[in-house]
């Protein structure tokens, strides 16, 4: 009985010590900005349903998309490379090569802006265009909605997804939006040691993190748990021919000229080659050119400067970066309707 | 605390419920640019009046408006910085950070 007791005194406290910690837990992994929240937000008319995610599961891995039947989403935003193309620039249309790199899709239901020039809002909004633009997929969407109309398979498909809607480049869209916010990056290194696991990440690492914030400012624009501020900065990179001129197409304001989207820096380690034209190989060439505060420096974002860092600080930086990506899942590539 | 007390107290919190509720008025006058936020919505101002805008925040921002009612171009600026416009034409001016897109506000522009 006495026993019992004390037993009843030690675990007593020890239960509201865990419980606390629990909660703290909790409470810190919500609000540690660093951390991504769950599930990505969806508008009030395309809320994720199960029969949406599998619409537009089909609709990006469907070749029938593109004028020539030969590409699909997935032949750009291929998940087996990072949901990107391994390419320094993307391969449009008969292979023809663009002059922009394909952005992962990781993450990008986070984004409040979409594209390199920021020229789609939404998701909703950027799903058709590739498909449409004639350097992509090059299939007018009244060819694509004839097409999709005369395969049997496709109309259950639409009507679970979208009752009453019929097949249409709306819903062609919302389907294949749905689907994109399901392409989440995985729990990575990082975000273990961000809930409290001290032996996630190593502490070059660790000091890579602390650098990245302060003295090497790349969290000026890599801010927050995606690690974009859904800006637009004209970085310095070295360019051959006529300069891609980026959001000063959609922004025609001397500071754009050359800017172009801070891309998410979740599953890094999966999307070589870097920046927006492919220039870098790896993640120490990025580094460094932010340490040179860039090469061009024609119109260059005030931010940039040069940051005097050792040898040992640009590997503790690369650690860091590498830190952030996750092991990719497994994906099933769906069999397509008839 | 007193009856007197709490009457002070429910008048002076509906006071500031109400200030925050209304658009800033006008006169020439500074709206911040904190959090990757403008700190004011929608500005009523007159024609003739300035406006500054502020960087309060540790990263650079921008300050420009597209609109037909005015259009300008502020350029981009560091923390502690100011930027100033005249507002100079009646209408509904859109400002946004060319930077950021999310950062947004409206001037009022009256006669």
């Amino acid at each position: 009985m006495s026993h019992k007791f004390r037993s009843q005194r030690v675990s007593l406290p020890l239960i509201l010590l865990f419980g606390f910690l629990v909660i703290g837990s909790v409470v810190a992994a919500e609000s540690d900005p660093w951390l991504r929240p769950d599930f990505a937000p969806a508008p009030p008319e395309n809320q994720l349903t199960p029969a949406r995610i599998h619409l537009g599961q089909l609709l990006f891995f469907d070749p029938r998309l593109s004028r020539k039947s030969t590409m699909s989403c997935a032949s750009c935003h291929n998940p087996a490379l990072g949901w990107s193309d391994g390419l320094p620039t993307a391969s449009g249309f008969d292979m023809h090569t663009l002059a922009r790199a394909t952005p992962t899709i990781v993450n990008t239901s986070f984004n409040s802006i979409q594209m390199w020039d920021g020229r789609k809002s939404t998701l909703e909004d950027q799903a058709t265009g590739p498909i449409e633009a004639a350097g992509e997929m090059n299939l007018p969407l009244p060819e694509l909605i004839e097409r999709l109309r005369a395969i049997p398979g496709y109309a259950s498909k639409f009507e679970a997804a979208y009752p009453g809607m019929g097949i249409t480049a709306v819903t062609v869209a919302r389907g294949l939006a749905s689907f994109e916010r399901t392409v989440l990056s995985t729990e990575s290194p990082f975000d273990r040691w961000r809930k409290g696991d001290e032996k996630a990440v190593s502490a070059s690492a660790k000091n890579g993190f602390e650098l990245f914030q302060d003295k090497a400012k790349c969290a000026v624009c890599h801010m927050g748990y995606n690690f974009t501020d859904n800006g637009f900065h004209n970085i310095g990179l070295k360019t051959e021919g006529e300069p891609d001129v980026g959001r000063f197409a959609q922004r025609p304001l001397k500071s754009m000229h050359g800017a172009f989207k801070t891309p998410t820096l979740r599953d890094i380690a999966l999307t070589a080659p870097y920046m927006r034209n492919g220039s870098y190989k790896t993640l120490m060439e990025v580094v460094e050119h932010y340490d040179r505060g860039g090469d061009d420096k024609t119109n260059l974002d005030i931010n940039m400067v040069p940051l005097s860092l050792t040898a040992s600080e640009k590997q503790d930086l690369v650690a860091f970066l590498e830190s952030l990506t996750g092991v990719p899942p497994d994906v099933r590539v769906p069999a397509l309707p008839h | 605390m007193t009856s007197r007390s709490h009457s002070v107290l429910r008048l002076s919190l509906m006071a500031v419920v109400v200030a925050c509720a209304m658009p800033a008025l006008a006169g020439d006058q500074t709206v911040s640019q904190a959090k990757k936020a403008f700190t004011v919505g929608v500005l009523k101002a007159k024609v003739g009046d300035t406006v500054t805008f502020r960087n309060d925040d540790e990263f650079a921002h921008n300050v420009f408006s597209l609109s037909d009612a005015q259009s300008f171009d502020l350029g981009s600026y560091k923390k502690g910085e100011v930027r100033t416009v005249k507002l100079t034409a009646p209408g509904t001016i859109e400002v946004e950070c060319a930077i950021h897109p999310e950062m947004k506000m409206k001037i009022e522009v009256s006669k």
